[in-house]
């Protein structure tokens, strides 16, 4: 069994450890992180708003290098959580995409819901939504944290799915 | 007779078509960003053009000039105070500060975020919360870590957003603060309460967009470098400020505070002579005042009174908020600074209150997309269509979500204090 493990930055240790108690010992194991580039861009390109100026680029490290630092360090913090052998798996891009990109092949993808800690539609944010919708495998839903009780789910006669 | 009027009336028309050309010339210029055409080349050349048809007389081009000098010495001054505060290390004592302030709490992070950015853009204006804070907070969110989608974009709105409050904060300000006969203190009593008011309105906002990214803690690896105070430089920083509320008071113009400040924190870090120099963007300096004269010749041939049928004039609420939303609309079609230089004029004459919507409206408005202007978007979207897939559809969404709501509340907070201050 090949399986894929998304690692986001809040929700991680609930799928490491989900993944160590549900998922067969000899299964083969891909920790993923992806970073959003949009963000960066946003970050290191601003000064494309500001008309007539050049500034010089910031000291320090470029923000990519810091980026992909960070993804690294959490990566590994996953796997000593997950306490057995995997592969890391770190992406750039649009997250949900690479994510969706990164289960071709794989039986079994683990992501966390990454919206409301309370049972709905809303317990799901726009990426994971996405990364649902679209994983060409298994999923493996887990919660990222005690869930509060959600309200009732609606009536099939009168309700709408979505409700809210 | 009948000739003289008609050569007379093609004379004009050439005028008007030569001064909108160059201005075109120079916004491409400016957004192309081509190593082989400067912006700031394009614009002397611009301004020499208009200069050489007399789209533009001498005296003309010298009260253009000599209208916006000392708004461009007191930017020069700006620029160097922020190079200062960055040299004396005050950019990586916020990283720090937020950091340690943050313990681990997404939301706490964004609140310090929030912080730092209205505060940085207020006293060193949008250019340094854009050039040497963002990059900042990107790692310490980072490294907190936590997704840092809500923090960097939030320092990205703030910087337009919280650039209401001070003249020295945006130089859109700058440019207004020497058209509408303000004193320092007053703009700044003016812009309180619509600064304050926008600033809470992207919290709110920021908040609930990205609720569920803020809601969980960070865990792991706490670490937050112990960086020194740079307290001599937050010392001539806040001298500064106080000289600037202080200025009409004592009667020492604000760019003499600015360039006090500005010269203590460089005599104290010793940088090279170049790079001072460059500090200052001599090449911005030049593309500001070619700019002024281009819109000063189009100004007199025609853009001045197409601003004028479509701006409101007035002081009453309808007028400011007509005024806001015509001024974000222009700054969004060609960016904020060359809709300051159109618009200005004619908004001036209808008084402060007039020229402090206008900047309601050209501070603001840039949000809305996310590179600040449509020509600056579409650009990129050519340019960049090979490099990496960036998805600005969340960024654009919050643009959405804030701005009208900004320019709508931030408008009646100014007429409101138009009232009592």
């Amino acid at each position: 069994m090949r399986a894929i493990v998304w690692i986001a930055e809040g929700t991680w240790e609930a799928c490491v450890d989900r993944t160590r108690e549900l998922l067969p010992g000899d299964a083969e194991l891909t920790l993923l992180h992806v970073a959003p580039t949009d963000v960066e861009d946003v970050a290191t390109r601003g000064a494309a708003r500001l008309l007539g100026r050049r500034p010089p680029p910031p000291p320090g490290p470029p923000l990519r290098a810091i980026a992909a630092e960070e993804a690294q360090a959490l990566l590994e913090s996953a796997q000593s959580r997950l306490g057995r052998a995997a592969q890391l798996d770190s992406r750039r891009g649009r997250v949900e995409r690479e994510v969706v990109e990164a289960c071709a092949g794989a039986d079994v993808l683990v992501v966390a819901r990454d919206g409301e800690l309370r049972a709905g539609p809303k317990s799901l944010g726009p990426h994971a939504r996405f990364v649902v919708d679209h994983a060409p495998c298994q999923v493996l839903l887990v919660w990222a944290g005690e869930p509060a009780a959600g309200p009732p789910p609606p009536d099939h006669r009168h309700g709408s799915p979505h409700p809210d | 007779m009948h000739d003289g009027g008609g050569a007379r009336r093609s004379e004009a028309a050439m005028n008007e078509a030569v001064s909108l050309v160059a201005l075109a010339a120079i916004l491409i210029a400016a957004v192309a960003r081509a190593r082989w055409a400067p912006d700031w080349v394009v614009a002397v050349l611009g301004a020499i053009v208009v200069l050489a048809v007399g789209a533009i007389s001498f005296s003309g081009a010298r009260s253009a000039l000599r209208e916006l000098g000392p708004t461009v010495g007191f930017l020069a001054a700006l620029l160097v105070l922020a190079d200062g505060c960055r040299r004396a290390g005050m950019f990586d004592a916020l990283g720090a500060w937020m950091a340690h302030g943050a313990r681990q709490r997404p939301r706490r992070l964004l609140a310090m975020v929030f912080i730092a950015a209205a505060a940085t853009t207020a006293v060193l204006s949008l250019d340094a919360t854009i050039v040497l804070l963002t990059p900042i907070v990107f790692a310490t969110a980072a490294r907190l870590p936590a997704n840092p989608r809500p923090h960097v974009y939030a320092c990205s709105h703030l910087a337009n957003s919280a650039s209401l409050l001070l003249p020295v904060s945006n130089l859109t300000n700058l440019l207004a603060f020497h058209a509408s006969g303000l004193s320092f203190a007053r703009f700044g009593g003016l812009m309180t309460l619509p600064w304050l008011v926008a600033i809470a309105i992207e919290w709110l906002i920021f908040t609930r967009s990205f609720s569920s990214d803020l809601r969980r803690s960070a865990t792991g690896r706490a670490q937050t470098p112990a960086v020194e105070l740079p307290v001599f430089a937050l010392c001539v920083l806040a001298a500064t400020l106080g000289g600037f509320v202080l200025s009409s008071a004592i009667g020492i113009a604000p760019v003499w505070v600015a360039a006090a400040g500005a010269l203590v924190l460089q005599v104290r870090a010793r940088p090279p002579v170049k790079e001072l120099i460059l500090a200052t963007e001599p090449t911005l300096l030049v593309f500001v005042l070619g700019l002024g004269i281009v819109v000063a010749a189009a100004g007199q041939h025609g853009l001045s009174s197409a601003v004028t049928s479509v701006l409101p004039s007035g002081q009453e609420l309808p007028a400011l908020l007509g005024i806001a939303a015509v001024s974000a609309v222009a700054a969004n079609l060609v960016n904020n600074l060359p809709a300051t230089l159109i618009i200005l004029p004619v908004v001036a004459a209808s008084g402060p209150g007039a020229v402090l919507a206008m900047l309601v409206g050209v501070n603001v408005g840039p949000n809305l997309t996310y590179v600040g202007s449509l020509a600056t978007l579409l650009w990129r979207r050519i340019v960049h269509a090979h490099e990496e897939e960036t998805d600005i559809g969340e960024f654009t969404r919050l643009g959405v979500r804030t701005v009208p709501l900004i320019l709508v509340a931030s408008t009646v907070g100014l007429w409101l204090a138009l009232q009592v201050v």
